[in-house]
């Protein structure tokens, strides 16, 4: 499964997302900063309430909507949701095909 | 409300107690048991394993007491009457899920067939020693009904009472039957369905936004509702609030634990049922349920006719114990003498509720037979003195 | 309303006037939920008929926090308590969500005879190897060499190896992922409710506060990576030889998906070849409300 689609035409896709973060229930274990699989977020240097660490998004347009973070996130603190699919004028050069493992 | 029809054995029939047992509850309208061999109880889930398949219903031999004792209440979550049925080994292991029902409320009925004990004990003959057992065997503060049938007959009616009562306050009801009653056979009568009563399940009318499983209505009872039908409610033996949800605080555990006791003990004038024989006036009132009741019986007449001033005060209701009773009669009796199957159990409760107003004498026996009536004679005749 | 005010998927299936559980930071029983809630959404299963039964621990109290009917039970007796719910209403999907330790300790009877009966039931075992809500105890699943606050020079019992336990008892689907496979672990989710009989899906989990920390072993996240270095996709293999160590690698995937029949046809055929017609189907054992 990729987070790139290929279309008939020859160009790419490239999925958009956004993640939601729902900071006061964040535990800072990590796993959405760890295994998200274009590195979107890292923790902050901001506290919540309990004191922990909640991510933050560092590179917003790497997200691709995977939801993998929210998947993981044993707190139900973030989730990631797809953008509607922006399409893109073909690119000079076909961008190679990425599978990713989860 | 009527029984249905499909689970009554209308007629005359010579059956012994753990039959008449076994088709009380079909009659009350139990449609699932489950059920683990020990005797003497078998008989009555050996009976319903041939019955209810042509009644429409289930039953299943789980692997231990442990499991049927639970197994049951997801029964009855699941929309079904439930019960099962054991002896004292079995009782002892079904107290944590005894325990379970009655925190979470669940409407059940747990047959005892009292056997010689402690522990293996003398499985296949009779003893009245597992009466203190059922009313606190389980762990914490909670509240059961108790009811001793003293004859095949009585193990019909009191069974369909313990379901109706289990619906009626949503515990589990124990029925202490022993091992002479249960395998003596005498004639039972089992009337039409249309007269026989039935409480139905109180399930709420309410819409799953308006329902909360534990908040109660008036007489402190909360309504209830089964898996399935879209209240997504949650039950738990945690200490909960009126929405089910664990709520571990003091305050929300004295709320709880003391509605669990009120809505029995305020309804105790209804479920302590008893059997009265010429209590006005006597001096010796003989106190007994169960098998020894039919003994005392005969007791109490070889004392009348010796013109001893007897009655006879039969706990049809062991558990709510009837103490105002005891203590009105403790106030003009001089005795009460307390004949059962065991070295003094529900003698302590006619002690205490007595309150040293009448003297209360014990005639105990360590179980395996019945009291010979000349050893409670003895008992009336001396206390009479 | 913008198509970007999408929800948390696994928002509706939580008790949210209950949030944040109890659980510990570095935990894996909730990432184990979003790949229940995510199974759900994708099995399109009518949550109406979907009852939770769990026992009592950490993974216990998942039964408290999905919003869906929630039973939480007594100590190693959800299976049983499962078994007359499912009985009782045939039209329910029964899901067993509890722990290595209230499953196969004190549960283990009840186990392998659910497993036998091969009954319908769908249990999600997280497995983190301790009994971590009463202080990490040493749990039939310990595996040797590790330090519990009940073997504190190291546990020395072999131990169970449940995916082979349950293949042996009966089951018909047994999977093994761990909190690092989400979505394999929702498909297997999904796999098991479209099975009928006895399905185990086993989740090896992290305890960070407590069997993590007493062998020195990192946090939960520390865990994740070394499930995701440690772990071995092998569909299929012999469950004899999945069974775990302390730090040695971990089998995962689909080891068994069997057809047998299940209790409630096995006792349907019995029932109409000794009754015929006599036979009354038990399917409405609802009793009459008032």
């Amino acid at each position: 499964m990729g987070s790139v689609l290929a279309l008939p035409c020859g160009g790419l896709v490239v999925a958009k997302g956004r993640v939601s973060i729902v900071v006061e229930r964040c535990k800072a274990c990590g796993f959405c900063v760890e295994f998200c699989p274009t590195k979107v977020l890292a923790l902050s240097s901001a506290f919540n309430a309990k004191g922990y660490h909640p991510p933050h998004v560092v590179a917003p347009e790497k997200c691709s909507g995977c939801d993998l973070c929210g998947m993981y996130c044993p707190d139900f603190a973030i989730y990631g949701q797809r953008l509607p699919a922006q399409k893109e004028t073909a690119p000079a050069a076909p961008l190679p095909e990425v599978t990713r493992e989860s | 409300m009527k029984a249905d029809p499909r689970g009554v054995l209308s007629g005359t029939h010579f059956i012994d107690g753990d039959h008449a047992c076994c088709e009380g509850a079909l009659a009350a309208g139990a449609r699932f048991a489950a059920g683990y061999p020990i005797t003497p109880s078998t008989e009555v889930v050996e009976r319903f394993a041939s019955r209810i398949p042509v009644v429409g219903g289930t039953f299943i031999q789980m692997e231990d007491e442990l499991a049927a004792s639970i197994t049951l209440q997801g029964a009855v979550w699941g929309g079904a009457k439930a019960f099962t049925v054991t002896s004292g080994p079995g009782f002892s292991l079904m107290m944590e899920h005894i325990g379970y029902a009655a925190m979470t409320e669940t409407p059940c009925v747990f047959v005892d067939v009292q056997r010689g004990g402690p522990s293996t004990g003398l499985p296949t003959l009779p003893a009245q020693a597992d009466m203190m057992q059922a009313r606190w065997g389980s762990h914490g503060d909670y509240e059961i009904i108790a009811l001793c049938p003293n004859s095949p007959q009585e193990c019909f009616d009191l069974t369909v009472k313990a379901f109706n009562f289990s619906e009626e306050f949503r515990l589990p009801v124990m029925l202490m039957m022993d091992e002479v009653v249960g395998h003596m056979t005498e004639k039972v009568v089992i009337p039409d369905a249309d007269q026989i009563e039935v409480f139905p399940r109180r399930h709420t009318h309410k819409s799953a936004d308006e329902y909360l499983p534990y908040a109660t209505n008036g007489d402190g009872v909360p309504e209830m509702a089964h898996a399935g039908e879209g209240y997504r409610f949650h039950v738990t033996g945690l200490t909960h609030d009126e929405r089910g949800y664990p709520n571990m605080t003091p305050q929300t555990q004295d709320k709880l634990v003391r509605r669990l006791q009120s809505k029995i003990h305020d309804a105790a004038d209804r479920i302590t049922l008893l059997e009265e024989q010429q209590l006005e006036g006597a001096d010796v009132i003989v106190v007994s349920y169960g098998i020894t009741s039919r003994v005392a019986q005969r007791a109490i007449e070889m004392a009348r006719e010796r013109g001893l001033r007897v009655g006879k005060l039969r706990l049809i209701t062991c558990w709510p114990f009837p103490e105002q009773r005891i203590r009105e009669l403790a106030a003009t009796a001089k005795a009460f003498v307390v004949p059962e199957l065991n070295l003094g159990q529900m003698v302590r409760e006619v002690e205490r509720a007595a309150g040293g107003k009448a003297k209360t004498i014990l005639v105990p026996h360590a179980g395996g037979s019945v009291h010979r009536p000349e050893d409670i004679l003895k008992a009336i005749v001396e206390a009479s003195r | 309303m913008s198509t970007l005010d999408v929800m948390n998927p696994v928002e509706p299936f939580l008790r949210t006037d209950r949030m944040p559980h109890i659980w510990c930071p570095g935990c894996g029983i909730g990432t184990t939920v979003n790949c229940f809630a995510r199974a759900l959404i994708e099995s399109k299963i009518d949550l109406q008929s979907l009852a939770l039964v769990s026992g009592i621990g950490c993974t216990g109290r998942v039964a408290g926090y999905v919003k869906l009917d929630s039973f939480h039970t007594t100590h190693g007796r959800a299976i049983p308590f499962a078994t007359g719910l499912k009985l009782a209403n045939p039209k329910l999907n029964v899901v067993i969500y509890s722990g290595d330790g209230d499953l196969s300790a004190i549960g283990g009877n009840h186990l392998i005879h659910a497993a036998r009966r091969n009954i319908d039931l769908k249990v999600i075992c997280v497995n983190n190897l301790i009994y971590a809500m009463t202080g990490g105890q040493t749990a039939p699943t310990t595996p040797g060499h590790a330090i519990t606050s009940t073997s504190p020079y190291g546990a020395c019992e072999p131990a169970f190896n449940l995916p082979h336990l349950v293949e042996a008892a009966g089951a018909v689907y047994v999977a093994r992922w761990t909190t690092f496979h989400v979505k394999q672990l929702a498909r297997s989710i999904g796999e098991a409710f479209q099975k009928k009989g006895f399905s185990f899906i086993e989740i090896i989990s992290p305890c960070p506060t407590l069997y993590q920390r007493r062998n020195r072993l990192g946090d939960g996240l520390d865990t994740m990576k070394y499930y995701k270095e440690k772990s071995k996709v092998k569909h299929g293999a012999p469950t004899g030889e999945v069974g775990l160590t302390m730090t040695g690698e971990i089998i995962v995937g689909k080891f068994v998906d069997r057809d047998r029949p299940d209790y409630q046809s096995l006792v349907h055929a019995q029932m109409v070849e000794s009754l015929g017609e006599r036979y009354v189907e038990p399917s409405e054992n609802v009793c009459s409300c008032g």
